[in-house]
């Protein structure tokens, strides 16, 4: 086995290399997963407790309250399933961008393929996705939903490709800009809240009235999963224009995410 | 036979901004886009064409002061961070231990701290597995594996630490300082894995302000003076010939002897049982020898030597005038030759200060002349040695006459 150390000159994926170090990811993911629910009393019940409390406000204030319509679904599950796709994009990005920071430590005295930390990050929230997602199929047996068996094995698994693309490309974009920017330490919980106000989760995309607020919706990279996710259980039709711009944004936010982060990482360990 | 490790003209630039913080935030560079860089930056070269090749199952000792760029080329070696200019071609699976414990989580037990600190060193799922009863074995924290590690000491974590360390299993091993770990009965432990480790024909690159270390574990060295390589070559001749730019920063103990700079004091040699040694045991005969130059003359030589423990109590302090009332004759240059016969020490780390004085005051303090490595011994030899923790001195000849019928 010969390689060679060098200055940095071409950009490359290293796929091979995050191959060679998967059994990280693994570890990495573990230890964040069993590290967030240390020393609670109620222990990954939190995972579940977290959306469904969420659930609970939304549906009082917004569903009860300000009687938001919520298509053909009872508000309750209309709000979940925007919730389940939602979190895992607002938990993966929060996580992701400051893991590179709160991994420095790891950073400066080892090397593995930087990228794995990240990714860890964003399986975590999947972790936590799972856990909800057994919420989800109680309420939808709850409320006696029909579901769309097409869209659900299609669409479905295509939405939540989506989201984790998605949650990937801006995660690693702002763990390498944390970095190397420390504002963003304050830039993302405020990113995180603006962002769900333009994504249909607590109301639907028709509830906008102007076309120029539709767009700005679907420059969000959220929007076509969450709709996409939906699918099955609505059975309005889709705007293909909106979800084609969202799903373009989305491949924007990876592979920008993707591109700085691996154009930059070399010099993470001199500037954490 | 090809080297495992060809060092090519490496070289490290960082970038000094002069007024700035160390990390950028966003305001600066906006307003470095809109303004002409107000703040001057100088480039720094950590490293600077460095080169030198390593032959398999060679253990090669870094050496240099603090700042000569030893830890910038573990970095590089270890791919944390990548070089300026220049090359580095390996032929062989590198691990780094740049520090132990890295990745060490709090809330985490024993048992998967291990997993996860192994699996970041680069060792397989399996591997840790079959070698984790020795890891275990090597720490001596079984008791405590399912603890979080949050409740260990910290001696215990450290052990920890460097025993999943000390498992891993690659052609070329860089280590830095991580043998300063836990107390002298485990470090001596340390040393002995890592002597075991070079003898099994592993490549090791290590780094250690303990020359002494060096000098065991590693037949050569090369010295890093200020980011250039100055020499490479034996080690045992290299301290040698070094030893007087090292004493200026710690004050390294080669063969008891330690040399002081900007002091009246120039060196102290340390015997124990009438032979220079860097440790001495418990009830031994220490002998130290001090040497004064001085530009005034002292009328009234008198030297004071205060023992301290590691948690910096004094707990001996004598001085000549305790001893005899017979004026020493006063002299420019002279040496002081102090035997105390039964050391009463306990093992353990000890810090000698030595106060030089005219019979009237002190003329000059120094502080931590020289560190005291005590070792145990079952000085009695009835198999037992008092207690720790009920003792800090000790007598060596007490004579017990018990009657009964």
């Amino acid at each position: 086995m010969e390689y060679e150390i060098k200055p940095k000159e071409k950009l490359n994926l290293g796929l091979e290399e995050l191959w060679q170090y998967r059994e990280l990811f693994y570890f990495f993911t573990w230890r964040d997963v069993k590290v967030k629910y240390k020393q609670t009393f109620l222990g990954f019940t939190w995972a579940i407790l977290q959306p469904l409390l969420m659930m609970v406000i939304f549906s009082v204030f917004f569903g009860q309250a300000l009687n938001v319509p919520s298509e053909n679904l009872p508000y309750p599950v209309f709000v979940f399933s925007g919730l389940l796709l939602w979190n895992i994009f607002a938990s993966g990005i929060t996580a992701a961008g400051n893991s590179m920071v709160s991994n420095s430590n790891i950073i400066k005295k080892i090397y593995f393929p930087r990228l794995i930390i990240p990714i860890s990050s964003v399986l975590v929230s999947l972790f936590d996705f799972l856990m909800a997602s057994i919420v989800f199929i109680a309420m939808l047996l709850y409320y006696q939903i029909s579901v769309d068996l097409f869209n659900a094995l299609v669409l479905i698994p295509i939405s939540i490709l989506l989201t984790t693309s998605a949650t990937f490309g801006v995660g690693t974009l702002l763990a390498a800009l944390n970095i190397k920017y420390r504002d963003f330490r304050y830039i993302i919980p405020f990113l995180v809240q603006s962002l769900l106000f333009i994504t249909p989760v607590i109301y639907p995309i028709s509830m906008l009235k102007h076309e120029w607020l539709k767009l700005v919706a679907a420059l969000n990279p959220m929007y076509a999963a969450v709709t996409l996710f939906r699918s099955a259980f609505i059975d309005s039709p889709m705007q293909i224009n909106l979800l084609i711009i969202s799903i373009c944004s989305t491949f924007f936010f990876f592979i920008a995410g993707l591109y700085y982060f691996r154009k930059t990482e070399s010099y993470f360990a001199d500037i954490a | 036979m090809k080297p495992i490790l060809e060092i090519q003209n490496i070289s490290k630039k960082f970038r000094i901004q002069h007024e700035k913080q160390s990390y950028l935030s966003l305001r600066d560079s906006f307003s470095s886009l809109f303004h002409k860089k107000s703040t001057s930056s100088e480039d720094f070269y950590a490293l600077k064409e460095v080169s030198f090749e390593v032959y398999p199952g060679e253990s090669i000792g870094i050496i240099g002061k603090n700042g000569a760029g030893k830890s910038t080329l573990l970095k590089i070696l270890s791919k944390i961070t990548p070089p300026t200019a220049g090359k580095i071609i390996s032929r062989g699976r590198i691990a780094s231990l740049l520090e132990v414990g890295t990745g060490f989580h709090p809330e985490l037990t024993g048992r998967e701290n291990i997993f996860l600190n192994g699996s970041i060193l680069g060792m397989k799922h399996k591997e840790i597995q079959n070698k984790f009863d020795e890891i275990v074995d090597f720490s001596g924290t079984e008791k405590f594996l399912d603890t979080p590690l949050k409740h260990y000491s910290s001696g215990m974590q450290l052990r920890l630490a460097f025993s999943v360390a000390a498992f891993l299993d690659p052609e070329i091993l860089i280590i830095d300082e991580v043998l300063a770990v836990g107390d002298a009965e485990f470090q001596k432990k340390c040393m002995g894995k890592m002597e075991n480790v070079s003898k099994s024909g592993r490549t090791i690159l290590f780094v250690s302000h303990n020359l002494g270390a060096v000098e065991t574990l590693c037949p050569n060295s090369i010295i890093l003076d200020k980011g250039n390589l100055k020499v490479m070559g034996n080690t045992t001749k290299l301290i040698k010939d070094y030893i007087n730019q090292f004493a200026e920063d710690d004050n390294s103990m080669i063969n008891g002897t330690v040399y002081l700079n900007n002091s009246l004091i120039k060196s102290v040699q340390l015997l124990c049982d009438s032979q220079p040694s860097n440790n001495l045991y418990m009830g031994c005969d220490m002998e130290l020898e001090v040497t004064i130059e001085s530009d005034r003359k002292i009328e009234y030589p008198v030297l004071g030597l205060v023992i301290r423990d590691f948690q910096n109590n004094a707990i001996l302090g004598v001085n000549n005038k305790h001893y005899s009332s017979i004026k020493p004759m006063g002299f420019y240059n002279g040496k002081f030759k102090i035997s105390i016969p039964n050391l009463p020490l306990m093992s353990g780390k000890y810090f000698l200060d030595l106060h030089v004085g005219d019979g009237l005051t002190d003329i000059e303090i120094y502080t931590n002349a020289c560190t005291l490595n005590i070792e145990s011994k079952d000085f009695t030899g009835t198999g037992y040695i008092p207690n720790e923790k009920l003792n800090k001195l000790f007598i060596k000849n007490i004579t017990w006459d018990i009657t009964g019928n």
